[in-house]
């Protein structure tokens, strides 16, 4: 079928790469959405702007509050939607919302297997690593060697629990609290937990000494 | 809610080896094997219905299915303590004679 302009042409500034398959079957079904009024431009940058203000510091702030803060860290795993509300994060989009909590014997980690699930309200955007076939695939049946490659090597009598994202559920893991930190702020304990540490991955940053 | 779902925590389950056309959110890799529910997390919207334009109703039971993971992979270590958990939709679950936790 011949096409008069490029999908996504009249909506795009700037100039215009060349497009894989996927990314022009993306573009052409928003143009059609936007033709046949079912949303708007703005609507699109709207949504676009509210995901990429979301950012792994929401994550950050949850966790250490609840390496400090035992009530908080209870409340924090009974209820996760309800205590984001009362901090001002809006979690509203999470269907549901659940808190794995690493310990010396249990470690979690999370994919989504058939697409990219993730607690994009308070993680942000996933990493495209996140997203690739081979995470997807090797987190479930190579987790061991994953976490290797992230720079962390663990002990055979320690439980690896993969947690497949395939419904409603979204999943952050509560990273252990790093040795030597005990005297350190929220606020300078917010810097060590990374994002990969929330999925998983890796541990919190080590903290850094004085 | 959960106190009418059909399997218990700690119940041994298989997920059925069953393939159907469309939009479903049971893994390949999973379909066959035993594991445990180690819980019911309630009612969702059923989404072979939402992937279809559908209403997702009647709701569905959804569960928090472990599985050891040398009983899903040829080859894991057999020793291991390794675990993989996948949330699974009741019609997906049969009874199975029994799964170690």
């Amino acid at each position: 079928m011949a096409h008069e302009h490029e999908p996504g042409e009249e909506h795009e500034a700037g100039p215009r790469h060349e497009l894989s398959h996927w990314a022009k079957r993306a573009y052409a079904m928003r143009d059609i959405l936007i033709e046949k009024g079912v949303v708007t431009e703005a609507d699109i940058r709207q949504q676009a702007e509210f995901t990429e203000s979301k950012t792994p510091a929401n994550g950050a702030r949850l966790v250490a509050l609840s390496w400090t803060d035992p009530e908080f860290k209870a409340r924090f795993m009974a209820d996760p939607k309800k205590v984001c509300a009362e901090m001002g994060i809006d979690a509203s989009t999470l269907n549901e919302f659940v808190i794995l909590e690493n310990t010396d014997k249990l470690r979690h980690m999370v994919v989504c297997t058939l697409c990219s699930c993730y607690p994009r309200p308070i993680l942000g955007r996933p990493p495209d690593w996140y997203k690739s076939f081979n995470y997807r695939k090797r987190a479930v049946n190579d987790p061991r060697g994953v976490m290797r490659e992230f720079g962390l090597d663990l002990p055979d009598d320690v439980e690896v629990r993969v947690h497949d994202s395939t419904a409603d559920m979204r999943y952050l893991v509560i990273p252990a609290r790093p040795p030597g930190t005990g005297n350190l702020s929220v606020e300078e304990l917010e810097k060590l937990v990374t994002r990969d540490s929330m999925i998983g991955v890796m541990d919190a940053l080590a903290a850094v000494p004085e | 809610m959960s106190s009418a779902a059909v399997f218990r925590d700690g119940a041994a389950v298989r997920v059925k080896a069953h393939f159907q056309p469309g939009h479903v959110r049971t893994p390949f890799y999973i379909k066959g094997k035993t594991g445990w529910v180690e819980r019911c997390y309630g009612e969702f919207r059923n989404p072979e219905s939402l992937g279809h334009s559908g209403d997702g109703l009647p709701r569905v039971r959804l569960y928090l299915v472990g599985f050891r993971q040398q009983d899903v992979w040829d080859g894991y270590d057999a020793g291991s303590k390794d675990t993989v958990f996948v949330d699974i939709f009741e019609h997906w679950l049969e009874p199975a004679a029994g799964a170690g936790t």
